[in-house]
């Protein structure tokens, strides 16, 4: 009887290679008789992970989603941001240089719109649901660019955790919902090129969600996304607790 | 032989990180500012400049192309590993942060793509 769980515990990233491929196959089937391929295998795959980790995070009261389920703790492994990591440079392979050359300047002006653009409409909201000072305000602005800046950004200039537990959730809807959205939307948005992808990521930041929506509308959009996106959280984490903090400090003073 | 483009992915993901963690750290952040990127230009290189000099066999090349097709299944791991739940709890404010600043900023692509083609 306690073969099976031991078996699992000392194995646990075959088994999340296991449990990943049973996605992939059951996802790949919904697609293509179900829905017909409107919707690509790899998205709903996404999607089906991402109910597994609320549905992981209810049972358990964990924060790691369906990996403190045990038995399944290999998908932290499999989905830690050392391999993604790992997993998108092997992806540039064989993409342009030369294309993302081109990109470079609109690679930058994109980063920087993505962050105020982020920010400041946050901030509005917050401003709505009765935040008035200044740190809570720039925390949870800085919340709406990714789930790093929101905590990192608190920290410095020392916000609630209440509110950092906010910018944090914040940060995960957001790539949460450039998750799911990227593949229905980049046809109206002419998503559709090495260009357009470099500004898409630079703009949305979000990596993880940014190297899953562009997975899910056309892999070889990945490494141009990925590209500019990894900057993002840096840039994010220099301008709000500075220049955006000062900003918001000016116009609601303390 | 496999290992050796596994291998060159892992030094160039190393070198990467390493420029991405010292640029943070110069900035004075605690992030790592673009680490990837680097990584995946110092790949480009690599690649490129053994391929012209016919020094990338398809072994070594199907080391770098394996994990490159492992893409999807380890983001459906990550995907499976956020913490959806937690999101949820925090309630309303929380997801419309999340959210109306994200589609303002899809509609920026058409316009960043209009200055593009100028």
């Amino acid at each position: 009887m306690e073969i099976l769980p031991k078996l699992l515990s000392v194995n646990a990233l075959i088994v999340a290679f296991l449990v990943v491929a049973l996605v992939t196959w059951i996802s790949s089937v919904i697609s293509v008789k179900i829905l017909k391929g409107r919707v690509p295998g790899a998205a709903i795959a996404i999607i089906a992970g991402l109910i597994l980790a609320f549905f992981g995070g209810k049972w358990t009261g964990g924060n790691k989603g369906i990996s403190d389920v045990s038995g399944l703790a290999g998908f932290a492994l499999l989905g830690s941001g050392m391999l993604r990591d790992f997993a998108v440079v092997a992806t540039a392979m064989g993409s342009s240089l030369h294309e993302m050359k081109k990109t470079g300047w609109l690679g930058a002006i994109s980063l920087l719109m993505g962050v105020f653009i982020s920010f400041f409409p946050a901030v509005i909201i917050a401003f709505a649901f009765g935040y008035r000072d200044a740190v809570s305000l720039t925390t949870i602005g800085a919340g709406a660019c990714t789930f790093i800046v929101g905590p990192v950004t608190g920290a410095a200039i020392g916000a609630d955790s209440s509110v950092i537990a906010i910018s944090i959730a914040a940060g995960v809807f957001k790539s949460v919902f450039v998750t799911i959205f990227t593949a229905p939307l980049a046809k109206f948005i002419g998503l559709n090129n090495p260009q357009a992808a470099m500004a898409y990521g630079g703009l949305m930041g979000t990596t993880s969600g940014v190297t899953a929506g562009l997975a899910a509308t056309d892999p070889k959009l990945v490494p141009y996304g990925a590209m500019t996106s990894t900057f993002a959280t840096g840039v994010g984490c220099l301008l709000c607790p500075s220049i955006c903090f000062f900003m918001v400090k000016f116009i609601f003073g303390q | 032989m496999v290992i050796y483009g596994v291998g060159l992915l892992a030094f160039c993901f190393l070198v990467g990180q390493f420029i991405g963690e010292s640029l943070g750290r110069f900035l004075g952040i605690e992030a790592n500012v673009g680490g990837v990127g680097f990584s995946m230009i110092l790949l480009m290189i690599c690649t490129d400049g053994l391929q012209k000099r016919g020094l990338l066999p398809v072994p070594t090349e199907q080391g770098i192309l394996f994990w490159s097709t492992m893409y999807i299944p380890i983001i459906i791991a990550m995907s499976a590993t956020q913490n959806v739940f937690a999101a949820f709890s925090q309630g309303f404010m929380a997801l419309l942060v999340g959210i109306l600043p994200t589609l303002l900023l899809f509609l920026c692509i058409p316009v960043i793509i209009k200055l593009l083609s100028k």
